[in-house]
């Protein structure tokens, strides 16, 4: 396998931003206490393994689930909203109305409702990533071409066929595009609910070290979170690139 | 084939109603090639929604194969200046998209799928897209695609080809191929063609009648029958008469958009 420089240059920027941050830690004598140097936090990240998998898991768990729901629930309503053009018009400055509210202004309510735990998470990882799947299912089931539903409309295609044979698939890249952008967004919205309630999960964990005044503890979280984020991130986009090729190609690259 | 009888089309649109066609009268007969020519705007490709059934007239009477059009006809194939291919189906898959829709051969593809698939790389063939069946369409130039386009509307064997300007996006050589193309189609299976176009040399050199329409609300205000023996010829385009039908042509329409 070759490996090209454009593979190489993101982990060499990373390295040599640990490096500077090392560096920088020990030439202005930062206190551990207001920012930990890299090996403190990988110190922490060694000694502290088995709590952070623990709790990477429960967060992991808790996103996946609201994240799962939400591409039920989001592609259920947004066949729906893109039934029609004239619902799609209707609905979507509704939706994107309900959308501009602060998700994490929920979480309080959520905890009423529910107690510490993890359904509060699961709920707003749900609530905070099922907007941009309803948009974009809907967007691409109510963009398809007016002239080719004319051409399949005088062949006798009911409504299913054209969803079948040109909504549902032409839809692929706006779905793959807003799963990416949901499973970050519900990654967030779980997080953000562990830190205000819960027993555990990374944001209970970076809480808890933080009132333990245990830094490197918290930068161990934040670097676990780094990693989760950005492997959920890499196996949607692995998955778009494999089932959608053809919008990469095509001049139809739609999603966004 | 095709009979209008005053026919009377309004769109209820944002800014009130708009009369797309006013008391248009039209008949085109059994595998006939009639070519629809007027000012951009008139209602031709509203004529083409009415007389596929796509629309319902709002006044008058439009009948197809001697019934009356209530709802889609299922008997047109239509082709548009877009190809508007699948980019995620082969062009093979492309063109044998109707069958999966229309009402005998929907039900038998499942059990007959190497004879349509046959059929269809015959009538890719025929249009000189044989080796291309497996490419997919944005590997393709734009009159690859109309043509595979072209034989998307076809493969069904429909009895009425509807065309809106089909041709419009490509250059002159494409286009003039593009002509040869459907002309040999055309004499080969026999359909019922109406082709919109603001191309007067192209209704002059494939049609039998051509008829003008008026501005908005559009009307037929003259119909022409092309009397040039087929089978035509390239050629037939340097022909002073045909010069002079095109050009006889193009004052009417002239005419009609000062009015
Ligand atoms: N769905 C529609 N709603 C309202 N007005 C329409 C609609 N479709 C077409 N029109 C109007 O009807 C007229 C004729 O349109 P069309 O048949 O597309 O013309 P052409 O194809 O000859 O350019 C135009 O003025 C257009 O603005
Ligand atoms: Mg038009």
């Amino acid at each position: 396998m070759k490996i090209a420089a454009e593979d190489i240059t993101p982990v060499a920027f990373t390295v040599a931003l640990f490096v500077l941050w090392e560096a920088a830690c020990l030439l202005f004598r930062i206190d551990s206490f207001i920012l930990p140097a890299p090996s403190q936090i990988f110190a922490a990240m060694v000694q502290y393994w088995g709590p952070l998998l623990r709790n990477s898991f429960v967060t992991l768990w808790t996103t996946a689930a609201g994240f799962l729901l939400a591409v039920a629930f989001g592609i259920g309503l947004g066949v729906v909203v893109g039934w029609s053009r004239a619902i799609y018009r209707g609905l979507y400055p509704v939706m994107i109305g309900f959308n501009s509210i602060p998700k994490v202004a929920v979480v309080p309510i959520l905890i009423m409702w529910f107690g510490i735990g993890e359904i509060p998470a699961i709920l707003t990882a749900f609530l905070i990533s099922f907007f941009p799947i309803v948009v974009n299912v809907a967007t691409g089931l109510a963009t398809t071409e007016p002239e080719l539903e004319d051409v399949l409309r005088a062949l006798g295609a009911s409504k299913l066929d054209i969803m079948r044979k040109v909504g549902i698939p032409r839809t692929g890249p706006y779905l793959f595009g807003a799963l990416k952008v949901a499973i970050t967004l519900a990654f967030v919205g779980a997080v953000v609910s562990e830190t205000i309630g819960a027993n555990a999960g990374l944001g209970h964990l970076m809480v808890q070290a933080g009132s333990n005044f245990q830094m490197p503890l918290v930068f161990a979280g934040l670097m676990a979170l780094a990693i989760e984020g950005i492997l959920m991130y890499a196996v949607f986009a692995v998955m778009e690139k494999r089932m959608v090729s053809w919008a990469f190609r095509s001049s139809m690259s739609a999603a966004g | 084939m095709i009979r209008l009888h005053d026919v009377t089309l309004s769109y209820r649109g944002r800014a009130g109603e708009v009369t797309a066609l006013a008391h248009t009268s039209l008949a085109v007969g059994k595998g006939e090639f009639a070519a629809v020519v007027g000012p951009s705007g008139c209602g031709k490709s509203t004529l083409m929604k009415l007389v596929t059934g796509l629309i319902r007239p709002t006044k008058g009477k439009v009948e197809v194969d001697g019934a009356e059009v209530t709802g889609p006809v299922k008997i047109a194939g239509m082709a548009f200046q877009a190809a508007n291919l699948l980019p995620w189906r082969s062009v093979l898959d492309n063109v044998m998209l109707p069958l999966e829709i229309v009402a005998p051969h929907r039900g038998r593809l499942g059990r007959e799928r190497d004879a349509y698939r046959t059929r269809a790389l015959d009538l890719l063939g025929v249009v000189g897209l044989r080796d291309f069946a497996d490419r997919y369409p944005w590997e393709m130039s734009g009159g690859m695609q109309q043509r595979a386009s072209l034989c998307r509307s076809l493969i069904h064997e429909p009895e009425l080809l509807m065309l809106d300007e089909p041709f419009a996006a490509l250059d002159a050589f494409t286009r003039e191929e593009l002509w040869v193309v459907l002309r040999d189609l055309w004499q080969r299976l026999g359909f019922t063609v109406v082709l919109v176009t603001h191309d007067l040399r192209e209704a002059g050199f494939l049609a039998d009648t051509i008829h003008v329409m008026s501005a908005r609300p559009g009307q037929i205000v003259e119909t022409r029958r092309v009397a040039f023996p087929r089978p035509r010829p390239l050629d037939v385009l340097y022909d002073p008469a045909f010069t002079d039908l095109v050009h006889s042509l193009r004052n009417k329409i002239a005419e009609v958009r000062q009015a």
